[in-house]
């Protein structure tokens, strides 16, 4: 069913720190290790080891560089479906195969339904949907659906393989429709925000802003005055002074 | 956008097909002998369908393309198929009365003619409700559709006339070129509304980082050519859209005109009009969807 169910109390969803984040790939090639083996088709490649391979990812790893000369600074962006709460892929698909799950808000494809006219793709503005060139259906994050309830794993692998690989801690996995959660709270202290606001698609996903860098006049701590040991007190100073007088 | 064959064909020759049932069902058109009921009524009904079947050939599995027949509710691609469906079984219900001899009532020729203006709409809105692009994201997109098929609807209906060698009169040959001049004039007023529609947005606000000042890709996400740039990035039209629109203008609209003009009653003349038409409408469909850009494009040039 393609229209969209009420707005659920549950939001999961990612919250992805560009501060943190140094673009070294490692959940883009976890999420496809995961995604190839777990829910639905394989996430197929074409010519893998040619000399022109393509494929589906569902995560991709862009690098920007940001502001001028000595204050630029290289900003890795992770790019992956945001689980929009106004989905436009979910409204326009013709077949019910894309849905957006009224439990927890988690946008699926029905990989049985979807006849892979890629519509969905077209209506997406972060470019997060992408056709398996080799089953024909359309491919994106699950939020690892088949990680997170997965009561075969271990409690601290129940989290999406993007979030659970992540060496840097950039990417963070959680409930934001509760404004009590570690996520919201992150959000809500760092100014995390929406991608593309004004394409209207309310994402659930998150991006917490690069940290202002810290500037050159700022005065330094002094190292020295820490080195120096606070001379005692009261009954303290007078053990160390009869200790002193013994010795 | 890239633009597939089979989108092409099928709006194209779909469109046709609908705007000459348009005319056919308000009765442009009299049939007269079994033998034109059953040859118009092939031509018609396999211009729609020709249509609709191509277009399921750029699917991924072309054998559940009726699923696409259950979201009308919610998708504009899911309303086209319904309208289409039920306009072919009306159009065949049509063809069968005026074979067997019933006239048809005059509420079923309204409703049948709404209904073939509204998978036409439906047509356009698949496109025409996508936010994520610009240039088609604004009513004239469906004022082009439905102009077209009634222009190049009209055409055909006289080179049938002709062909079956019913009299046209001056009327409806200038008829037919007021419309298709109108046409052509809604286009020209698409492709300035276009050419501005820039996307709201630059790399800086999609990717957040205005604040840090100006934004420049450094590395691609991908080693080579990726799904979205081959589907949402098609280049190659933009180096060529001046002369391929003219080429457009001068075959679907030109060439049908003045062939009006000179010839309006020879069946020769009408079908060469009616050709040169069709291949004019494929450049103008094709250039719809190659020169459109998507809203993506911004993480991946910086510009869209």
């Amino acid at each position: 069913m393609t229209m969209l169910p009420e707005p659920s109390a549950i939001k999961l969803g990612l919250v992805i720190d560009l501060d943190i984040c140094v673009g070294c790939q490692a959940c883009v090639v976890n999420c496809k290790e995961w995604n190839t083996a777990g829910y639905g088709a394989p996430l197929a490649d074409t010519d893998a080891y040619g000399a022109a391979p393509t494929g589906a990812w569902l995560n991709r790893v862009h690098a920007y560089e940001a502001g001028e000369g000595a204050a630029a600074r290289t900003v890795h962006f992770p790019k992956s479906c945001l689980h929009c709460e106004e989905a436009p892929c979910v409204t326009v698909c013709p077949t019910g195969a894309s849905y957006k799950r009224a439990e927890d808000g988690i946008v699926l494809v029905n990989e049985d339904w979807c006849i892979g006219c890629g519509l969905c793709a077209w209506s997406c503005p972060y470019g997060a949907r992408e056709l398996d060139p080799a089953e024909g259906v359309m491919k994106k994050c699950t939020l690892c659906v088949d990680r997170i309830y997965n009561d075969n794993l271990p409690e601290e692998d129940r989290q999406p393989a993007c979030v659970r690989t992540c060496p840097t801690n950039a990417r963070h996995f959680g409930d934001l429709g509760d404004p009590e959660s570690e996520v919201s709270l992150m959000v809500a202290a760092r100014g995390g925000m929406d991608l593309m606001p004004e394409q209207e698609t309310r994402p659930v996903n998150k991006y917490l802003p690069p940290r202002p860098r810290r500037t050159a006049d700022e005065a330094p701590m002094s190292l020295v005055s820490m080195a120096e040991a606070d001379s005692p007190q009261g009954f303290w100073k007078w053990v160390d002074s009869t200790l002193e007088r013994l010795g | 956008m890239r633009p597939a064959w089979s989108i092409i064909f099928f709006t194209t020759m779909s469109g046709l097909g609908l705007g000459l049932a348009g005319w056919i069902v308000i009765g442009l058109l009299p049939l007269m002998t079994r033998e034109a009921v059953i040859g118009v009524g092939v031509v018609t009904l396999a211009l729609i369908g020709a249509g609709l079947l191509s277009s399921t050939f750029h699917l991924g599995h072309p054998e559940r393309a009726w699923r696409a027949l259950s979201q009308w509710r919610s998708s504009w691609l899911s309303r086209e198929g319904v309208l289409a469906v039920v306009v072919m079984a009306g159009l065949a219900g049509w063809f069968a009365a005026g074979y067997i001899g019933t006239i048809v009532p005059l509420w079923a020729n309204l409703a049948l003619l709404v209904l073939i203006y509204a998978t036409v709409y439906a047509t356009s809105m698949i496109y025409a409700s996508l936010k994520t692009v610009a240039r088609w994201y604004h009513p004239l997109t469906p004022a082009c559709y439905l102009m077209f098929a009634a222009a190049g609807g009209l055409l055909a209906t006289l080179a049938l006339l002709a062909i079956l060698g019913l009299p046209i009169t001056a009327a409806l040959a200038q008829a037919a070129i007021v419309l298709m001049l109108s046409a052509w004039g809604v286009k020209f007023a698409w492709w300035r509304v276009a050419s501005a529609a820039r996307q709201a947005g630059s790399i800086e606000s999609a990717t957040g980082l205005a604040g840090m000042g100006a934004v420049r890709p450094l590395m691609p996400p991908h080693t080579e050519e990726n799904y979205l740039q081959h589907e949402m990035g098609f280049v190659v039209a933009r180096k060529h859209a001046t002369t391929l629109r003219r080429i457009a203008v001068l075959l679907g609209g030109v060439v049908p005109v003045v062939l009006l003009f000179v010839a309006p009653a020879s069946a020769a003349a009408l079908m060469l009009a009616l050709l040169a038409h069709v291949a004019g409408m494929f450049v103008e469909r094709w250039l719809f969807f190659a020169e459109a850009k998507h809203v993506v494009t911004l993480y991946y040039e910086g510009a869209a």
